[in-house]
Order: C-alpha cells, then structure tokens, then sequence
C-alpha cells in the first residue's frame, strides 16, 4: 500500500470514527445522565437521514435538511422524553430494553408510513459536490473532507459545553452522582429532557450529516446501534472522551480491516471489544462501577 | 407465591398437557404447524428466562445461539438426506455450548447496562458472521432439504418429515426442558444463581463462586436455546442470518416479561399469546408492526408483571377476595427479579 492509498484509508477510517463518535456521545449521555438503555438510538439515526431526505427534496438545500432534520429530532426527543422515558427513569433495565424496543417497532413502521421503504440519496451542497484529485487514478470527494471538519467542530462544542460550561458542570455531576446532584438542589428532572432531547438529536445529525455520502435505508440504523453500543462498551459509560477514542478506535480497526483482512473484518470490532473487557471491563475511561 | 396458586398452576399445566396431546387428532394441520413453531419458541423463552428471571442478567444474544444451532443443523444436513440426529444434535448444542461459554465469560465481567450491550454485540458478531462471509450463504441463509432422521441400525423410529410426529418430538423436547429448568430452579445451584441474582455481594461472602454459578447457567440455557434453534430450522427448512439477529432476542424477552418472569412455565404462556397475537395482527392489520411496539410499550407501562398480573387482577375482580395482597405481591416479585 503506498503513502497516498494509505492516507486516503486513514481519513476515511477517521471520517467513519468521527461521525460514530457524534452518535455514541449522544448514547453514552443519556447512558450516563439517564441511567436509561436506548436501543432506539440507531432509529433516531435513520430517522434523522429521512428527515432530511424529507426536507431537502422539498427545499432542495442541505442547509434546510441539516437545520430542520436536527430541530425536528431534537423536539421528537423532547415529546418522548415527557411521554415515556420519564417514567422509566429508576425503573429496571429490562423495562427500558422492552419499551425502546416498542419505540424501535413504531418508529420504523412510521417511517413506512410516511416515507415508504425506497431507498434514498440526498445530495450534498453545490459547493461541496467536486473531488480532490490525488494522483491519476484516486479522487477524494470534497463532502468526505467537509463532514470530517463538521464532525471535529461539533466534537469541539460538545468537549467545550461538557467542560467549561454551567450545564456541562451539571451533567458531569450527574454523571458520577445521581442522587448527591439532586439533593444539591439542580433541577435535574429538566437537565434529564434536555439531555435525552440532546443525545436524539446527535444521532439524527450523524444520520444526516452520512445521507450525502451513503444511501438513505430503513436498516441503517441497526448497524448504528450495535457499533454505539460497542464504543461505549470500550470507552466506558458516560465518558464523552472514551466514546471519542472508542470511535477514532473502531473507525480506524473497521476501515484498515476491510482493506487488510476483508473476510474477517466484520468480527474484528468485536474481537477488538472482547480485549478491552478483557483487560477493562468497565471500559477504557470507565468508573469503577458500571 | 403460596401454595394454592402453585396448586393452581399445576393444574392448568396438566390441563394445557392434555390438550396438546390430542390436539394433533382435532386440529387441521395448520395449527398443529403452528403449535410446533410457537412450542419451540416458548422453549427458547423458557431458557432466556433461567438467566433473565431466575439470574437476574438480561442477555440479549439468546437469538443467535438459537440460530446457530440451527447452522450447524444446515451444515450437518448431506446433500440429498437427513442428517442423523444422534450426531447433528450433540454436534450442534456442543457448538452451541462452547460459544456460549466464550460469550459469557467475556460478558459476564461486566454488569447491568453493560451486560445487556456486550451480550447484544457478541450476538450481532454471530450475525455478521453468518451475514457477511460465505460460511453459511451470505444474507441469503441455506435450505435444509430433509428433516433430520431419528434412526435406529438402519430403521426409522420417528419420520420428522410427518408434521404429526414433528410436532410430538417439539412437545416431548419442550415438556422435558420446562422439566429441567424446574429442576435446575429448585436445586441447591438456582439458590444459589437467585441469591446471586438478589444481592451479589451476600452470595459472594456466603462462599457462592457467582461468576462460575452464573456462566453455568448462561450455558445451560443457552444450549436449551440451541435446542430449540435446531428444531425450528429443521420445521422451516430453512436458516437465515435474522434468525440469530437481536431483534429475535427482543421479542423473546418480551415473551418472557409478558408471560412473568417468576415461573418456569409463564414463559411458555407468553410465547403463544405474542406468536398469536403476531398471526392475528398480521391477517388483519396492514401496520400490524406498529401495533406490536405499541403492545410493547403498552405492556411497560400498564402490566409490568405480564399475564400473570392481569390474571390476578380478573380474578380479584371476579371473586372480590379477601386475600387481595397476595396478588400484586406476586406481580411485584415477578418486577423486581431483574
């Protein structure tokens, strides 16, 4: 493999771990703060890339998609959260398991309702529609390079509102103390919907921000979930830096697996998850209590 | 739970026994097809929930032992016959068995949210497996063309190929894994996994070597799962990466939350009422789908303890007994095993 074949992977692998990250923050917040299991989180994923398939084919302009789509999940996270999760905060595992199965069956059901099962693009911005030309054979298109710094801007915001901002405060004492943040007077039963509207919203904007690049599907978001699941598995629950280097992790084993070992490359992440519990079962930046 | 409900149960036990016996001779085939589909799923219910119920750990990757036994059953399937069953069943929960061991004591490590996940991902590496490489067919799964063959030095004991005798093997497999669970539940080791389950650190000093307890039983009832697989791909004759995806495991555990988790049997009730429900929804509604997630989600919120409490709400309607306590204290037992 030369030197631009190899850089070309690398980006790509990034890319992939960067867009995982923005999903698998969303995911090991509501993990975190909550204390509730999503498995609706992949349908939120599809959802948003139909919400923005949906706008742009009305507006034509991703801008829309990207604005509208994001707006619209976020208040779907809002409504569920009065709905249903509220009740289910304190309840068992298994009852949320059940109930964001239920979520999962409506959600997709809806989606036929609404949007049909066609498979669908979106297009990206004019602007962002060429590729770079690296040598004579490979091209990189210019939306690939405008997610990846889309990606690292969000991250920022999300690194910057966890850590230097009032609600950041809130949502990391959450995060390490549940019921001390409540007797302290926060009102956490607002930062819990904000947080669950929040976590929706990034996995719709990782729905959206791929529409673009990969097709729009109803089972996109399955593959979604289980890969979150696997990058909070490896960077410990509600650690927004672990889901970031579990992401840039899995992105990276992913990407070079398939150009290295292409039979076995879909175990891979597993076998990669398997060591890390091996050596961490709590994860990479985990507390000790799970 | 006292002793007359427990009397209750057994009856309706007996009762539902003796009505699967003889319902080969005054059902149309159709119903008896699809009493062997739901009994095998009620078995694969029965044995998730000897983790879930009985030990308190919600796995999620139930499916994918069910369906690769049912793999190994298609592998073990030569072209043109039956693979005899005296090798591709041992084969196949053996398979099943060592799998099962690696999963859990990988994920057994973990706890809580933690497990659900890693169970859930080890059950999609299946998945992905079977779905992306050419092992088993790609995404398009392998016929199995003949039943397996139950024979004896050349003769044929049972022809599988009857749905009549098909459905009494189900029945015989199912009747006697309910009886091993039972047994397993009510010997000194599913104190021990319920202790583990109730409070892990008490188990822990008592002397209880939990991690051991618990993969055990995560192995047992993972091959009562795979027995279960084996039997289903031999009725479909056919075998596909859905069948060990986790959207099976989801639905099975809805089976055993509706059917409460406290009993051995009240999973078996849950798998027929939801397969029922799904063959009545799908004949008449065209989202029948989307009615499933809202039964779901209708059975979180109104009936956390399944038929079992909805049961004892009727009968306490019905009768206006005194002893109403004893009922939502056992809807609560069957809530609070998680």
């Amino acid at each position: 493999m030369d030197a631009i074949t190899f850089a070309v992977q690398l980006l790509n692998g990034v890319q992939y771990g960067l867009v995982l990250f923005l999903v698998a923050s969303g995911l090991t917040l509501v993990f975190g703060i909550l204390g509730v299991i999503n498995l609706a989180h992949g349908a939120f994923y599809m959802l948003g890339a139909y919400f923005a398939y949906w706008i742009s084919s009305y507006t034509g302009s991703f801008a829309a998609a990207l604005i509208g789509a994001t707006a619209l999940s976020f208040v779907l996270g809002l409504v569920l959260e009065e709905v249903f999760v509220k009740r289910l905060i304190g309840r068992d595992h298994l009852a949320q398991v059940l109930l964001s199965y239920g979520l999962i069956l409506v959600i997709d059901e809806m989606r036929q309702i609404l949007f049909g099962k066609d498979v669908h693009s979106v297009p990206p911005p004019s602007w962002l529609t060429g590729s770079i030309q690296l040598t004579d054979v490979l091209s990189y298109p210019v939306y690939r390079l405008a997610l990846c710094v889309i990606c690292l801007v969000l991250a920022g915001v999300i690194f910057y509102v966890i850590q230097r901002t009032r609600l950041g405060m809130v949502i990391r004492a959450g995060a390490e103390n549940r019921d001390m943040t409540r007797a302290l007077g926060i009102p956490f039963d607002l930062v819990n919907r904000y947080v669950f509207a929040g976590g929706i919203a990034l996995a719709a904007l990782g729905g959206i921000l791929v529409s673009p690049i990969s097709t729009v599907f109803p089972g996109m978001g399955d593959g979604m979930l289980i890969l979150s699941f696997v990058v909070v598995v490896l960077g410990g629950i509600g650690s927004v830096a672990g889901a970031a280097i579990g992401a840039l992790l899995i992105g990276l084993t992913d990407t070079f697996g398939k150009v290295f070992f292409p039979q076995v490359s879909s175990i891979l992440v597993y076998v990669l998850m398997a060591g890390v519990l091996l050596w961490r079962p709590n994860g990479l930046l985990g507390k000790k209590e799970g | 739970m006292s002793s007359s409900v427990t009397k209750g149960a057994n009856a309706i036990a007996a009762v539902a026994l003796a009505l699967a016996v003889v319902l080969p001779f005054v059902a149309p085939g159709y119903y008896v097809q699809f009493a062997s589909k739901a009994m095998l799923m009620g078995m694969l219910a029965l044995s998730l929930n000897l983790v879930v119920g009985f030990g308190g750990l919600v796995s999620m990757c139930h499916a994918a032992f069910f369906g690769l036994a049912g793999y190994m059953l298609a592998f073990l399937t030569p072209d043109g016959g039956g693979a005899s069953i005296w090798l591709s069943l041992p084969v196949a929960l053996m398979a099943v068995g060592a799998v099962a061991a690696v999963i859990g004591a990988l994920s057994l490590r973990t706890r809580g949210i933690y497990f659900i996940m890693v169970t859930l991902a080890f059950g999609e590496m299946l998945f992905y497996f079977f779905h992306d490489t050419k092992v088993g067919g790609g995404s398009d799964g392998m016929y199995i063309y003949s039943k397996p063959e139950i024979a004896l030095g050349g003769m044929t004991l049972l022809d599988l190929e009857s749905s009549r005798v098909f459905y009494y093997v189900a029945l015989a497999c199912l009747v006697g894994s309910a009886l091993l669970v039972r047994m397993v539940v009510q010997s000194p080791f599913g104190h021990a996994l319920a202790a583990a389950r109730d409070n892990e650190r008490r188990a822990l000093s008592l002397g209880y070597s939990v991690f051991r307890v618990r993969l055990t039983a995560f192995v047992v009832s993972a091959m009562i799962a795979g027995l279960a697989g084996y039997f289903s791909a031999a009725q479909f004759g056919f075998i596909a990466p859905q069948m060990l995806g986790w959207h099976l495991s989801a639905t099975v555990l809805v089976m055993v939350v509706l059917g409460g988790m406290s009993s051995v049997l009240g999973p078996i009730v849950g798998a027929f009422a939801l397969i029922g429900l799904e063959e009545l929804l799908k004949t008449s509604v065209e989202h029948w789908k989307l009615v499933k997630g809202l039964v779901i989600i209708a059975l979180v919120f109104l009936l956390p303890g399944g038929l079992q409490q909805l049961g004892g709400m009727l009968r306490r309607q019905h009768e206006d007994v005194a002893d109403a306590k004893a009922i939502p204290a056992s809807a609560k037992e069957a809530a609070s095993n998680v």
